[in-house]
């Protein structure tokens, strides 16, 4: 009965899927739960800050540079068509502030960052050191799976903002020492047209949102991972492809409520 | 890893993040004009607001003298009502026109304040009575074409030879 079959199976799917997202849910709910324990011993989150902060800090300032020297380029082709290069400075800002600053370091966060997590706590599980601290009573979501999960949160909106202000020097470079465009103008557009309230505090809101859900991915996967060297290596890959995915359709339903109907 | 040189580089990782959060807000954004002296509100009522928005600047001889702070519509007259905000260190005249203007063609629009002589000056909640509305460039275009056809399309006249009283009677000093 071929029907049947293919039914059954994709009950079985829903079923697995329902499974997934609930112990998903209940994981996020039990690294939520430990956060005193986090916050009481907070050496152990600050070094967590050092792996996936610091270490994120070249990548980050980096692209954040280039992309905000390309957009100043790209920027001047369409702009000096309508002579209104002078408004490059809102184009890069706000480009930048909104959308870019958060979504892309977001997304190399995700794989420089949530990748590592990812890959330790699975090795761990692999290594059954997770067990052996069971075994010692000391709980592995308080003192190994938490304090990943804040260090990403409490990087991730700080990565977002300094990607933002190198992009924006970046397009200062191209557009004012490179293309000529008058400094004056250029800062002064971009301040008349970005919003404190309603584009920075939006776009540092994007990135602490951005934060939760791939620390939350990146750990959960870690978790979660088959014991065995395919399990982690196959955790690692879903990291970066789920955390990435979930980066942008997040990105789609804030930018929704955030910046829908309010004209520029 | 040495537990000093970790906390020495987290600090200085999230005093850049700090940094940049700071400069986004005070360079790139107006946290500035947050700051903005108080000042005092009077109103003024235009025909026609063109794309004038709130925030846009009021200037008085090309200097930012204040802000339009909210525009409305009298549900009666069915004018434009634009709240205006005016910095304390500036007083303007009762007689003061305020007209509407753009900065280039394209360019954002700002109202624009010109002092009378008059000896008394505004203060909190007055009414600008004398203002000027924003020019539109279609209505320009089609008394233009107008008053060419009108002509009879006999003589060719010059695009400067158009009589310039036309354009203040478009959109003049309403009293």
């Amino acid at each position: 009965m071929p029907i049947r079959t293919s039914i059954g199976a994709v009950g079985e799917k829903a079923a697995n899927t329902v499974e997934r997202i609930g112990y998903f849910s209940r994981f996020v709910v039990g690294v939520l739960r430990s956060t005193p324990a986090v916050f009481s011993r907070f050496s152990l989150t600050l070094r967590e800050v050092y792996f996936a902060g610091v270490f994120s800090l070249v990548i980050i300032s980096v692209s954040g540079l280039f992309v905000g020297m390309v957009l100043a380029l790209q920027g001047y082709e369409t702009l000096s068509i309508f002579g209104a290069t002078e408004s490059m400075g809102v184009l890069v800002a706000l480009s930048l502030v909104r959308e870019l600053g958060p979504v892309v370091a977001a997304l190399l966060f995700a794989s420089r960052a949530g990748s590592a997590m990812t890959a330790e706590i699975g090795l761990m599980k692999t290594t059954e050191q997770l067990k052996a601290m069971e075994m010692m009573a000391v709980d592995p979501i308080a003192r190994v799976v938490a304090p990943r999960f804040w260090a990403g949160v409490i990087s991730m909106p700080l990565l977002a903002a300094i990607f933002s202000a190198m992009g924006i020097f970046g397009g200062y470079l191209v557009a004012v020492k490179l293309i000529g465009i008058d400094p004056g103008a250029f800062w002064g557009q971009m301040q008349a047209a970005v919003d404190v309230r309603h584009d920075i505090l939006n776009g540092v809101i994007k990135s602490i949102v951005f934060g939760i859900a791939v620390s939350a991915i990146a750990v959960y996967q870690g978790y979660a991972a088959k014991p065995t060297a395919e399990g982690v290596s196959a955790a690692t890959t879903r990291t970066v492809v789920t955390s990435s995915l979930a980066i942008l359709a997040i990105d789609f339903i804030l930018t929704v409520f955030m910046f829908r109907g309010t004209g520029l | 890893m040495n537990r000093n040189s970790t906390n020495f580089w987290v600090g200085v990782f999230v005093l850049l993040g700090l940094a940049a959060i700071a400069f986004l807000a005070l360079r790139v954004g107006n946290l500035m004009t947050w700051g903005e002296p108080a000042g005092y509100h009077v109103t003024a009522r235009f025909d026609n607001i063109g794309n004038l928005k709130p925030r846009a600047p009021v200037k008085s001889a090309g200097v930012v003298v204040g802000r339009v702070e909210k525009i409305g519509l009298d549900p009666k007259s069915f004018e434009a009502v634009a709240q205006i905000k005016i910095f304390p260190q500036f007083e303007f005249t009762k007689d003061t026109i305020a007209a509407i203007y753009s900065s280039g063609l394209l360019g954002e629009q700002f109202v624009g304040l010109d002092a009378g002589g008059d000896t008394v000056m505004l203060k909190e909640g007055d009414v600008i009575k004398k203002t000027q509305s924003a020019v539109q460039l279609e209505k320009l275009i089609s008394q233009f074409m107008f008053s060419k056809a009108s002509e009879g399309g006999t003589a060719q006249t010059p695009v400067a030879a158009v009589p310039a009283a036309q354009i203040p009677a478009i959109e003049g000093v309403k009293k």
